[in-house]
């Protein structure tokens, strides 16, 4: 229970200064950033505390937001995709995922995939709709999501991937 | 009561939920509309005091394009020196302190972002140097954007490459004026808006700060016409402005500080309560 604890709480903060210190400056094509900071989000304990994960998402948009200068925008969709986490699990591993205990970085399999997959484009989603905030630029929500979820989905990837927690 | 209470607590999670969405909803909704939120910004002492740490390594790496464009203002004041027709007889009666007329203070962006629709950036100055909300800022290139939020060391400013901004500009040819804004897609141009189809605009022409708002003086350099067109909903034309500055690649910039400002304003304020 603790170390699970201290995990995330190194998790919040690694991933935090990651994304202000090197994601939020890469800039591709002028405009395109992956947003890997989710991971924590995705990451955190299938049976942990609910209580937790909202609030702590919450917090971890504000503090993105902050950085930003972008309101509310990362912590409103940072806490719609907390929120509905369950249901994106439940449509990903099936009805009975909290027994067989998930483990999300483990061999890529077609269900964890889609599980990070989804839990993206609905951040994305919902941040681009937020940040630009007018119908006029609906196309250019659009775009935006597509390219930033795969930017980020490739970094979320290899995140997961090469930072494999030894003790498994 | 009882009731209340277990309804409460069987739905606590959904309510903790939905606080928090308001909350946050509340606040995008406040910062889409213009400055108005106050917490949420890269002006306060954390977001702030990250930032000038990060800067002060980052700056290293463009030491060399900031050293031309010092030597490059440097020699385009040199000129202006130089041509003055009797050189021993400088003197600038409004260079006095306290009777300036523009004030200009220094300061340095420590931050930039350039790849959203609302962009901003964080300057390590703040009111403790007198800096206040509305005061416009510049480089030696041109223009750059209005102070946003200011804390005591920090301070944010709405970039011109803000879908919010519209700064009053003129055609520095024929003072046709019309309204700078931008339209969210390309970081090197932006748009000039509602020129009367009167003013002679050619590709080239020069677009400048207008005499019209208390921000910024007259004629402060912003870009050249890359493009004309007429905008089919009004009949005006709209323009394709590029600017002189690389927005992208920002250094050190200046903040106008206007005596005639506040007394503008008062006086503005005066005549509509009369009404």
């Amino acid at each position: 229970m603790n170390s699970a604890l201290i995990w995330n709480i190194a998790r919040f903060i690694l991933l935090l200064m990651a994304q202000v210190l090197i994601f939020n400056r890469i800039n591709l094509f002028g405009y395109i950033n992956p947003f890997p900071y989710i991971l924590f989000i995705i990451l955190y304990p299938v049976n942990g505390n609910r209580y937790g994960l909202l609030l702590s998402s919450f917090f971890l948009g504000l503090i993105m937001d902050m950085f930003c200068n972008s309101g509310g925008v990362h912590a409103a969709s940072c806490l719609i995709l907390a929120n509905y986490r369950p249901y994106i699990f439940k449509f990903s591993f099936g009805l009975s995922y909290e027994y067989q205990t998930v483990k999300l970085n483990d061999v890529l399999t077609p269900e964890r995939f889609s599980f990070i997959l989804i839990a993206v484009v609905l951040h994305h989603f919902t941040l681009f709709i937020l940040e630009i905030f007018s119908f006029y630029f609906i196309w250019d929500i659009i775009e935006r999501t597509i390219l930033t979820t795969l930017f980020t989905l490739i970094t979320c990837i290899i995140i997961i991937y090469t930072i494999k927690p030894s003790k498994r | 009561m009882q009731q209340i209470f277990s309804f409460l607590f069987k739905n606590s999670y959904r309510i903790l939920f939905l606080l928090l969405l308001f909350l946050s909803l509340g606040l995008t909704i406040q910062s889409h509309s213009y400055h108005k939120s106050k917490i949420i910004s890269s002006a306060n002492f954390f977001t702030g005091g990250i930032y000038q740490r990060i800067n002060n390594v980052n700056e290293y790496f463009n030491l060399k394009s900031q050293n031309d464009e010092l030597a490059k203002e440097n020699a385009r004041l040199k000129t202006i020196l130089f041509n003055l027709k009797d050189t021993t007889k400088l003197h600038f009666p409004d260079s006095i302190l306290g009777v300036k007329k523009n004030q200009l203070i220094v300061s340095k962006v420590i931050h930039n972002s350039y790849n959203v629709h609302e962009n901003f950036l964080t300057i390590n100055t703040g009111s403790k140097s007198g800096i206040k909300t509305d005061m416009g800022v510049i480089n030696s290139a041109g223009i750059i954007g209005i102070v946003d939020k200011v804390s005591p060391n920090y301070a944010t400013v709405i970039s011109i490459l803000n879908i919010q901004s519209k700064i009053n500009a003129k055609i520095k040819k024929s003072n046709h004026f019309g309204s700078l804004i931008w339209n969210g897609k390309n970081t090197g141009y932006v748009q000039l808006i509602d020129v009367p189809r009167l003013a002679g605009v050619r590709k080239g022409d020069t677009i400048v700060t207008g005499g019209q708002s208390h921000i910024f003086p007259e004629n402060i350099g912003i870009g050249t016409i890359d493009k004309v067109y007429v905008d089919n909903e009004t009949n005006y034309y709209t323009l394709d402005v590029k600017l002189f500055n690389d927005m992208t690649n920002l250094g050190y910039v200046y903040i106008i500080k206007s005596k005639d400002r506040e007394e503008i304003i008062n006086l503005e304020k005066q005549s509509k309560k009369d009404e």
